[in-house]
């Protein structure tokens, strides 16, 4: 990070070269958005529109019927209550596994590299081991256990193993980050006689708000985001957005309404977008720490 | 003596979810399902042991090595485009552009959405009878064909198109945060050099960006191996099995066909396959370490 700026001459010419690689940025910028764009008009458009046969053509009156209809109106199977039920579900499911699994990974973290108790490097093994193993092979087992304990197809079941699946992710970015805290400022807070978790609220969690940020966004769009997860252990009555939205395009009978649709798979997005453009390099630094390190 | 006993029990307490979720949890749920691949389990685990005539029936299961062949095409396909396209994205950023922060924006956003989304946006691009086909089509070239979501030879194709769209852009910023800690001193001497700046990217700056890269490709190639949702929305395996992949099979034995024992014969592949995926990178990132340290 010696030099914040890039590398090479000073563009101040225009050159073949540089035409060249503005084309190509356009392009990619093209294939980028175009999605984007079409998602967009389609829900705009009445289905006469869009049975024209002219995906990218710009709709001919702005409607927001689609979009009342996505929301209020839509149907998975013969349940009409919109994409809003999901979305509330969402919003019950991620919001507490977010706190919860932010939480206990800057405990982790703290504990693991400030105190390293016995055990440390093998708990961190296996936690990252762990991070590795496709769900499959957990699910099975975790359907069961969590059906002995009452808390299968439940919100608080649903809940608990995002938290669960979520503790490496998150003990790995909090642990990396505490590593690089200065030893001496924990053995000094000892000596003045403060305890493990006087120090954790005192002085860590204060210092490492940057990191919960990150963090929380990561694990914000992680959990929503999430369609396995939710598909097998929220039950009918909590499934989250991804769910939803799923059941709505692809198992509708008759003709499919894919101005609804493509209104209902906008409002799914919409929120981890939200995060990723309000953030900026935030979300960026999430996911570069998550990847590099892990 | 007594206060630090205290204190560890602290740091012991505070650890003790953890510690249950790696071991009994990971750990435990884990050979819970392999014991039941030995076993002839469908909808009920049952304790009878059938040695591994789950894991031939497996293999005998056209599905399942269709969906071994296409997450193979999948997963090459997949993470060497997204890292050709994410390198060369970043190349291009470099290089002193205008609105360099906006079209780093447009070309990550995609990572942001949810798989479900990502498969349900490009279905609908790719709808044969109103998508682009039909554009392209109603435009005077009546013979463009673009049906990939429907043509059981180019489904695959669809997928990695969808998920290069979505992933490039992990690359592009984990590369360009690469390029960007690289010496100035080095592109000096390079261009005193004479050396054409397509070349300094691919002799200078590509080996040095390895280890990024690699951690890139890794994380790709995890994310194929668990590929579930996004074939789920875009085409749900098919036509036929041409889009069939093992997380999918399993899925589909465990919860849709109540076959427990072929499912979890499948799950334990599965996580063979990523133990055989990881330990080259692991092992190359071990030597690595102790050279640095052997030389150090």
């Amino acid at each position: 990070m010696a030099r914040p700026h890039p590398n090479g001459p000073k563009p101040a010419q225009i050159t073949a070269g540089r035409i060249g690689l503005y084309a190509f940025l356009f392009v990619a910028a093209l294939f980028f958005l175009l999605p984007l764009y079409t998602m967009i008009v389609t829900s705009l458009k009445t289905m006469d529109e869009i049975r024209l046969g002219h995906i990218f053509a710009l709709p001919e009156t702005l409607g927001l019927s689609a979009w009342v209809t996505a929301w209020s109106g839509a149907c998975m199977g013969t349940v009409c209550g919109g994409i809003r039920i999901g979305f509330w579900n969402s919003v019950a499911i991620t919001v507490p596994s977010v706190a919860l699994s932010v939480f206990i990974g800057a405990v982790n973290g703290y504990a693991l590299s400030l105190w390293r108790p016995r055990g440390a490097s093998v708990l961190f093994g296996l936690l990252m081991a762990g991070g590795l193993i496709p769900y499959q092979i957990f699910l099975y087992p975790m359907v069961r256990a969590m059906a002995n304990i009452s808390l299968y197809n439940s919100l608080a079941g649903i809940i608990l193993v995002h938290v669960i699946f979520g503790l490496p992710l998150v003990t790995l970015l909090f642990r990396n980050y505490f590593v690089s805290v200065p030893e001496e400022l924990c053995k000094a807070a000892r000596v003045d006689g403060a305890g493990f978790w006087r120090i954790f609220f005192e002085i860590m969690l204060p210092m490492a708000v940057p990191m919960i940020v990150v963090v929380s966004m990561l694990q914000f769009t992680g959990i929503w985001n999430d369609f396995l997860l939710g598909l097998v252990f929220a039950g009918r009555d909590n499934l989250p957005m991804t769910v939803q939205l799923n059941n709505i395009v692809n198992t509708t009978m008759g003709e499919r309404t894919y101005n609804v649709n493509m209104a209902a798979t906008i409002l799914t997005a919409i929120v981890p977008l939200a995060i990723y453009f309000l953030s900026g390099r935030w979300f960026v630094r999430g996911i570069t720490a998550g990847a590099v390190k892990g | 003596m007594h206060t630090k006993r205290k204190r560890n029990f602290s740091v012991t307490l505070a650890l003790l979810p953890t510690w249950f979720a790696a071991v009994v949890i990971y750990i435990g749920t884990m050979f819970w399902s392999i014991r039941l691949s030995f076993t002839d389990s469908t909808l009920f685990p049952s304790s009878n042991y059938v040695g591994f005539a789950q894991y031939v029936k497996l293999f005998h299961s056209a599905k399942w090595l269709a969906s071994l062949q296409n997450v193979l095409i999948f997963g090459v396909l997949y993470v060497s485009s997204c890292l050709v396209l994410g390198f060369l994205l970043a190349a291009a950023l470099d290089r002193k552009i205008r609105f360099e922060s906006a079209f780093r924006s447009i070309f990550l956003y995609p990572y942001a959405m949810s798989f479900v989304v990502t498969g349900l946006i490009w279905q609908w691009m790719l709808n044969p009878t109103l998508g682009i086909q039909a554009s392209v089509r109603s435009l005077g070239w009546e013979t463009f064909v673009l049906d990939w979501v429907v043509n059981r030879n180019m489904a695959i194709y669809a997928l990695v198109l969808a998920g290069v769209w979505q992933g490039a852009g992990l690359v592009m910023v984990i590369a360009l945060a690469g390029m960007r800690g690289i010496e100035a001193e080095q592109w000096k001497a390079a261009r005193i050099d004479g050396i054409p700046v397509w070349r300094i990217y691919v002799s200078i700056i590509l080996p040095q960006l390895g280890p990024a890269l690699a951690a890139a490709g890794m994380l790709l190639a995890m994310g194929v191996i668990k590929t579930y949702d996004i074939v789920v929305a875009m085409t749900n395996g098919g036509p036929g099995n041409s889009t069939e992949v093992p997380a999918k099979f399993i899925m589909d034995n465990l919860f849709g066909r109540q076959n427990l024992g072929l499912a979890t014969a499948g799950a334990t592949m599965l996580v063979l396959g990523v133990i055989l995926a990881v330990a080259p990178f692991r092992y190359a990132m071990y030597m690595r370490n102790n050279r640095a340290k052997g030389a150090a």
